[in-house]
């Protein structure tokens, strides 16, 4: 049985990943464990424990293979400033 | 629940011993600088992180700016002025020694720091003519444009760059391996410190760690007020496994501490509820001088500390009428008449005169090389905003020319906490020091966040670096003493104990944590009471003596994070009894007494405490201890006066 996790902190692009493991070396809170299979991402073992300081994906020698996602409630919101004008002005 | 087996070799049986002259506990900024400045000095120099030194520590992933730099070529200040006016910005409780250090000695190491591949002028030309920028040296400058104390630096560049220099050195790194307790001579409580033992984070091997002098870089404490078990990661502004490991030691083995006291509100920080540091709409540090405007875009005005309201954007930069300098960041929460810079009419009142919620920090309209050097430069440099904020905002299309970032909490905060969420923040207490940076120990020095008062990166690379080459002269002339095997033996059979016990029936480091933090809350919140602190203090002895020996961990991971849950418990008692010891309230620590006696005789001192055999010893010292700034350090530090080696 799983469970799902209160956050998915790290979402690796398996297909541009090179399981180099350099994520998991970097990573200062040691949130990794080295895949059993070679050539493979590592596995999240620790999401929670993740401090989204972002040093795996400054690492990464890939562009696009790991990407740091904050939790849905850390999300923030922008908008067109425009926008907020022409609300203002009906 | 992962069904992988543990991929590490488990060596919990193994040890290894290590020697030599000056031992760093901590890789991060103070440590690597404390390394390197001991090398430099000839020294055999061993470093013990328990992540990874190329990018531990608070400031690994980066820093937007460097304060109190009084010595760069283009400040209008002097390092005495700036150390007075933080004194007596918090009525004299702050580090004058520390804080004098950053001041004077600020300049030297971005130098350094630049020698070993770090960013600190804008070499590529991309602000030429912007008025923070100095052309001939092309430094750029934050806040007060006309004094020009605090450098913007591209700070992603440092760690990496201190890491190479610190191999170039051949400084002996140890990574991955926690710093457990400090041994001193024939395992005596307050005897020189001979070393330190340590555990491997992956395999769980035993170290020993055998030195001369030692410096604790390690960093200040954390999750004591605030947890939370599904996002450990994200409770506080620093690192998740920095939580004060070195003050914990460091008051098993009788270190003196100073200002515990202290703790404020849970403010700017990442403690679970808040949004990602630097990423929601607000105008302070990272963010100074940004507009703010309401949900209909008018614009909440920037007053000077008398309250003109300042129409060009410019005068955001720049002191008020009469005024030599303002001061900004880190530590300046609440600024004195005398240094209190420009900013944004009080929330409160724009409500009163029906300025509309949300707000929004406004890029949009400020001058172009303003708004570049805010959103691509400070966020982008800062420690968290690479990946999390410049990256990932510009990917989903964030473009600060058009966008206006929501504020969150009241105001232009990023949250709003209870009275009794609090933290060490803000100068907060640490270990006590003497002007050679170091502790009542013999042979202990101490840098960084584990000082009394500290506060940011400059703060951190200075004092390790002037700890590094005073614990190097200590090192010199004093002999390597031999640990005391029972002391050794005595520390393994703790770190091992919860191995020991079934996982059925015990507790765990998340369930351990959450209790400490709600007893803190509820025991040593915002107002302090002597009867409440003695029965708090009472049940944190407990978890002590019957909750520890039921606890249990999986795995070397698991048994650290364990290992500093224990260390959290220490930490808060050493804050339980601070707060016993001090009977007044005192506005600059933010201590708030209910029962507060009529006696203000301690008004004006710092309370140290240590631990005696199970006793707390207390003395008062008055908070300007350390005399003289400029006399004083001139006279330890003749030598580096002098240029000689280190």
């Amino acid at each position: 049985m799983m469970e799902m996790p209160a956050a998915n902190p790290i979402i690796f692009d398996k297909g541009k990943c090179i399981g180099c493991n350099r994520c998991m070396e970097i990573c200062q809170v040691d949130i990794f464990l080295p895949n059993p299979e070679k050539g493979k991402p590592p596995i999240v073992a620790y999401p929670g424990e993740c401090w989204y300081c972002g040093c795996c994906v400054m690492e990464c020698p890939v562009e696009g293979a790991i990407e740091l996602r904050h939790p849905l409630m850390n999300r923030v919101h922008w908008v067109e400033k425009k926008l907020l004008l022409e609300q203002a002005n009906k | 629940m992962y069904d992988y087996k543990w991929p590490y070799p488990l060596e919990y049986d193994k040890e290894e011993i290590i020697n030599a002259d000056v031992l760093v506990l901590g890789g991060g900024i103070a440590g690597c600088m404390a390394a390197i400045a001991a090398a430099r000095a000839g020294q055999k120099v061993v470093l013990v992180e328990k992540g990874a030194t190329k990018r531990s520590g608070a400031g690994g992933s980066g820093c937007d700016h460097w304060e109190s730099a009084a010595t760069n070529p283009c400040s209008k200040v002097t390092p005495e002025e700036l150390t007075q006016a933080m004194l007596h910005d918090n009525e004299g409780f702050n580090n004058g020694i520390s804080h004098y250090i950053e001041c004077r000695e600020g300049y030297d190491r971005l130098l350094d720091i630049e020698k070993m591949g770090g960013k600190i002028r804008d070499t590529e030309d991309e602000f030429v003519g912007a008025e923070f920028r100095d052309d001939e040296t092309k430094l750029m400058f934050a806040y007060d444009y006309e004094n020009r104390f605090t450098l913007r630096i591209w700070g992603t560049t440092f760690k990496p760059a201190m890491y190479k220099e610190l191999k170039r050195l051949g400084v002996n790194i140890v990574n991955r391996v926690m710093v457990t307790s400090l041994l001193t001579e024939g395992g005596a409580q307050g005897a020189r410190c001979v070393g330190a033992t340590g555990i491997h984070t992956r395999t769980g091997k035993f170290y020993i760690f055998n030195a001369k002098a030692s410096i604790i870089c390690m960093s200040r404490p954390s999750r004591v007020w605030l947890f939370s078990a599904e996002l450990p990661g994200l409770c506080e502004f620093r690192p998740p496994q920095c939580v004060g490991d070195g003050h914990a030691m460091g008051w098993r083995a009788g270190a003196e501490f100073t200002m515990m006291e202290k703790s404020v509100r849970a403010e700017f920080s990442a403690a679970g509820r808040s949004y990602p540091p630097y990423g929601a709409g607000n105008n302070h540090n990272t963010w100074y001088a940004a507009s703010i405007i309401d949900s209909r875009g008018k614009e909440i005005p920037y007053a000077d500390r008398d309250g003109n309201i300042l129409t060009d954007v410019k005068d955001r930069f720049r002191p008020a009428r009469g005024q030599k300098f303002f001061m900004k960041g880190g530590s300046i929460d609440y600024p004195k008449y005398e240094i209190e810079g420009p900013e944004t009419l009080p929330f409160s009142k724009m409500i009163e005169q029906g300025y509309k919620l949300p707000f929004y920090a406004d890029l949009t309209a400020l001058p172009e090389e303003e708004r570049r050097v805010i959103w691509g430069m400070m966020v982008g440099q800062e420690g968290k905003t690479n990946v999390p904020i410049y990256k990932n905002y510009t990917k989903e299309g964030f473009d600060p020319s058009k966008h206006v970032l929501q504020c969150y909490g009241t105001g232009w905060t990023s949250a709003s906490f209870l009275p009794q969420e609090r933290q060490l923040f803000g100068l907060p207490g640490g270990f006590f020091n003497d002007w050679t940076l170091s502790t009542n120990i013999q042979g202990l020095y101490v840098a960084g966040d584990a000082l009394y008062a500290s506060n940011c990166y400059g703060h951190a690379a200075t004092t390790g670096y002037y700890a590094g080459r005073h614990a190097a002269k200590y090192a010199i002339v004093n002999d390597l003493i031999q640990w005391d095997t029972q002391q050794v033996e005595k520390e393994k059979a703790r770190v091992y104990a919860p191995l020991k016990n079934e996982p059925h029936n015990s507790i765990g480091w998340k369930e351990l944590n959450m209790a400490i933090a709600k007893t803190m809350q509820n025991y040593c919140g915002e107002v302090k009471y002597d009867d409440l602190l003695k029965i708090g203090l009472a049940r944190l002895k407990e978890y002590e003596e019957k909750i520890i020996p039921q606890t249990f961990a999986y795995n070397p991971h698991e048994l650290v994070r364990l290992l500093e849950v224990s260390n959290i418990l220490t930490v808060s008692q050493i804050i339980m009894e601070a707060s016993l010891a001090r009977k007044i309230s005192v506005d600059a620590l933010c201590f708030k007494r209910g029962d507060a006696i009529e006696d203000d005789s301690s008004k004006d001192k710092l309370i140290v405490i240590r631990q005696q055999e199970n006793e707390v010893i207390k003395r008062e010292v008055p908070v300007d201890f350390f005399g003289d700034l400029k006399e004083n350090y001139e006279k330890y530090n003749q030598d580096y006066i002098r240029g000689d080696r280190s």
